[in-house]
């Protein structure tokens, strides 16, 4: 199965071999990484898209924790966490498209960051679900080039119990 | 006059405090208490090498090869439980300690590397002896650091030590590049360690504790498996005295050798691929399986599905990644085993203990049973049985309360079922990585750690010619390790894959070596060579007695196997004892083909 793993780590070099270099060595896999910086500039935010059972995914899991420079590992994989991804696809615009083109991107929320006689430059935000469909819908006109982001995802705000007369 | 005080003063706190890369290096080894290190010159690390010429705090030994080095430091390491420390130059010094990083690193002994770096600003241009070593060695140390500036250097060597000997031990690498070592700054050890992403567990679950314990008494055919952190905590004792209470008798890893007495009437010796019979089958028998501080190697297991299949696992390790790994595990313990078997032992109820003593009467019966089926020499010639000589070395030994390091391959798997072990720290051989090579330097350090022990490396012919140039720093140090060389003429471990699994087709495993009597007298040391029984015991006691480092060739059998013997893959009940199946009437082993 599909998870996404939240990974707090020292921001220090080598830092992201490490976590790299841990995935290949072992075997698992890799889908989508990014990281950058948190609020704090000490601490790097990795994010991780991995796939593998139930095993596996604890076993990344403790690796990763083992790292040293490893502080907190999280598997937030679900419906309960907020998960966003970057697209930017550039499409051939042609004359008879063009219209077409800017309704896919209009239902999906997506903005037309560059245009060129010959193409469109789009950019769309949102979950894996939403980001497939805008690709499938712009495949038909032509596809020139696309770049992803790879996932970003954060945990929703744990709902406490504080209430009820249980 | 008053101006000249004060400059005194500045003078002097200058004198104190601003030191050089190099100077820091060697203050903090003192402050972490080394006394010795084992090291190798070269370019980029001279301007430490200047300071040992005066150094007087610190012994240097010059090794002949950097492997030895890195060896070495864990042979000191696996002796004293304290970290080994080892020294090299940038490039082809640094990459020569590869191997003996991922041996520490597998088996989880403390060792801190020292690699000297080319010049900072050269860093990335391939420099003369220039190599990626923190890149080099990413997977193959607990941790590693490259020091970029010479303020930083007091914390890393604090954080590198902390790191190597705490949690599961290993070795941790510190890339120094040359400026570094130039460079100023006021020396100041840090007391603190800050390493918010680095916390080991050392005190296990309460309740986790208590539920073991209770289907510890459950029980009614458990068993305890002994494995290498009962030595790298220290849990001797307490593991003896919990076997010794709930009656349970224990099986030991290869790495586990000596954590429990193997004298000792509970003790069914080591597990796995070369276990013995009667430890096989109790591990495949069991209701309850108590590992402690073991990994579940493929050595160990077997085939992964038979494994245990019918027992609950109770796995107590430091290391969260080896819980659950290999084998599912129904009661995991993280944390220390010395802290959790002490916990045990604090609330271990007397009456619960007697409930299922007559099971395990019972239990402990059939595993004397099988106690039967002992593995004996298979091969009879007119020349030395290499098992005899080992329980030779052995007899004449024991006493002694010697170390018995050993090279990797049948010699090996002998030392461990025939030398009996009833001390942890004893036994210093080479698990996980399986490094021929390991077994001499090893020995060397160990050595250097304990002076006055007896130090004995049991080698193969061919494992001793990787690291054979370290007998001139035995010699040149006088460190007088014991090296018994049990000559078969063959790389005998492969050669007994070759005649059962290829057809006798003995591809590139005939060895042949030097003279190693002469070899040894060329060295400085002395050699010594058996090639009859009637020699056996005088010249034990003749290389034990001879002062400085000794060479023993014993010219042996070459076609004895090591048995018992669990092909890869199958599970370990499928013991052979013996190459063909009319001999194995005499064990009644319906495996044996
Ligand atoms: C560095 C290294 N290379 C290769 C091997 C594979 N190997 C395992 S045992 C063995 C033979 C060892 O021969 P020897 O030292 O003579 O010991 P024997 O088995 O004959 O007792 C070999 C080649 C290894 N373990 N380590
Ligand atoms: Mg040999």
């Amino acid at each position: 199965m599909r998870h996404t793993l939240s990974v707090l780590v020292q921001n220090e070099a080598g830092v992201l071999s490490r976590i790299v270099g841990l995935f290949s060595g072992r075997g698992f896999n890799i889908e989508s990484l990014t990281v950058a910086p948190t609020q704090d500039a000490e601490y790097s935010r990795i994010t991780i898209v991995t796939i593998g059972d139930d095993g596996v995914i604890e076993q990344i899991c403790k690796q990763l924790n083992k790292l040293i420079n490893t502080i907190k590992v999280m598997d937030i994989t679900g419906e309960g966490n907020i998960e966003r991804e970057l697209v930017l696809v550039k499409v051939a615009a042609k004359e008879e498209d063009r219209s077409e083109i800017l309704r896919i991107a209009d239902i999906f929320d997506a903005k037309v960051v560059d245009a060129t006689p010959k193409t469109y430059t789009l950019e769309a935000m949102g979950d894996d679900i939403k980001i497939k469909s805008f690709i499938e819908l712009l495949r038909p006109v032509g596809i020139r080039e696309l770049v992803r982001s790879g996932k970003v995802a954060i945990s929703r705000e744990v709902q406490l119990m504080t209430t009820g007369a249980k | 006059m008053h101006k000249m005080t004060e400059n005194i003063a500045k003078e002097t706190r200058r004198e104190l405090k601003t030191l050089t890369g190099a100077q820091i290096f060697l203050e903090c080894l003192k402050e972490e208490g080394v006394n010795e290190i084992f090291g190798y010159p070269g370019g980029v690390i001279l301007h430490i090498y200047d300071e040992l010429y005066s150094c007087d705090f610190i012994k240097h030994y010059l090794v002949r090869h950097e492997q030895g080095a890195i060896h070495a430091a864990e042979g000191y390491a696996r002796v004293t439980g304290k970290p080994g420390v080892a020294l090299v130059t940038s490039g082809p010094g640094a990459c020569n300690t590869i191997t003996g990083l991922a041996n520490a690193y597998y088996d989880g002994y403390p060792i801190v590397v020292f690699t000297g770096q080319v010049a900072s600003n050269l860093i990335g241009n391939d420099a003369f002896q220039e190599a990626d070593i923190v890149g080099i060695t990413r997977p193959c140390c607990k941790h590693n650091y490259l020091v970029k500036d010479v303020k930083d250097l007091p914390r890393i060597i604090k954080e590198a030590f902390h790191i190597a000997t705490t949690g599961k031990p290993g070795p941790v690498v510190i890339d120094m590049p040359k400026d570094v070592l130039v460079n100023k700054t006021e020396f100041i050890y840090p007391e603190k360690i800050h390493l918010p992403g680095y916390n080991p567990t050392y005190n296990g679950h309460p309740l986790q504790i208590a539920k073991a314990l209770n289907l510890l008494y459950k029980a009614e055919r458990p068993v305890i498996m002994c494995g290498g952190g009962v030595i790298a905590s220290e849990a001797s004792e307490e593991i003896f005295k919990l076997a010794k209470v709930l009656n349970i008798p224990v099986v030991n890893t290869l790495m586990g050798t000596g954590g429990f007495p193997q004298t000792d009437e509970l003790s069914l010796g080591m597990v796995g691929m070369h276990g013995t019979y009667w430890a096989n089958h109790a591990v495949t028998n069991c209701d309850v399986l108590f590992a402690v501080g073991a990994r579940f190697s493929d050595r160990v297991t077997g085939k992964i599905s038979k494994f245990c299949c019918d027992a609950k696992i109770v796995h107590i390790d430091i290391d969260p990644c080896s819980i659950s790994k290999n084998v599912p595990v129904d009661i995991p313990i993280v944390g220390d085993a010395k802290s959790i078997l002490g916990d045990m032992l604090g609330i271990i109820n007397p009456q619960e203990i007697q409930k299922k003593a007559e099971d395990k009467f019972c239990w402990i019966q059939q595993i004397n049973e099988w106690k039967k089926k002992k593995a004996e020499p298979t091969v009879n010639s007119h020349k030395l049985n290499p098992l005899k000589v080992i329980e030779q070395i052995y007899e004449e030994t024991k006493d002694k309360n010697p170390v018995i390091a050993t090279e990797v391959g049948q010699h090996q798997m002998w030392t461990a079922l025939l030398y009996k072990f009833d001390r942890p720290r004893n036994f210093v051989s080479s698990g996980g990585l399986g490094t021929m090579g390991f077994g001499f330097p090893a020995a060397m350090g160990a050595q250097v750690a304990c002076p006055d022990r007896l130090v004995i490396n049991v080698a193969g012919d061919g494992s001793i010619q990787m690291n054979i140039q370290e007998l001139a720093t035995c010699v040149h140090y006088n460190i007088p390790v014991k090296t018994f060389i049990i000559n078969n003429g063959y790389l005998g471990m492969v050669r007994q894959w070759q005649e059962r699994l290829f057809n006798e087709h003995y591809s590139h495993t005939v060895m042949t070596g030097p003279d190693y009597v002469k070899l040894a007298e060329a060295y400085g040391a002395t050699g010594f060579r058996v090639e009859k029984e009637e020699d056996l015991i005088p010249t034990i006691h003749k290389a034990i007695e001879t002062p400085g480092p000794v060479i023993v060739d014993f010219i042996v059998e070459s076609m004895e196997a090591v048995f018992p013997w669990v092909l890869a893959g199958e599970p370990i009940c499928n013991v052979l004892l013996c190459k063909g199946q009319n001999k194995c009437q005499k064990h009644n082993c319906d495996n044996c083909i």
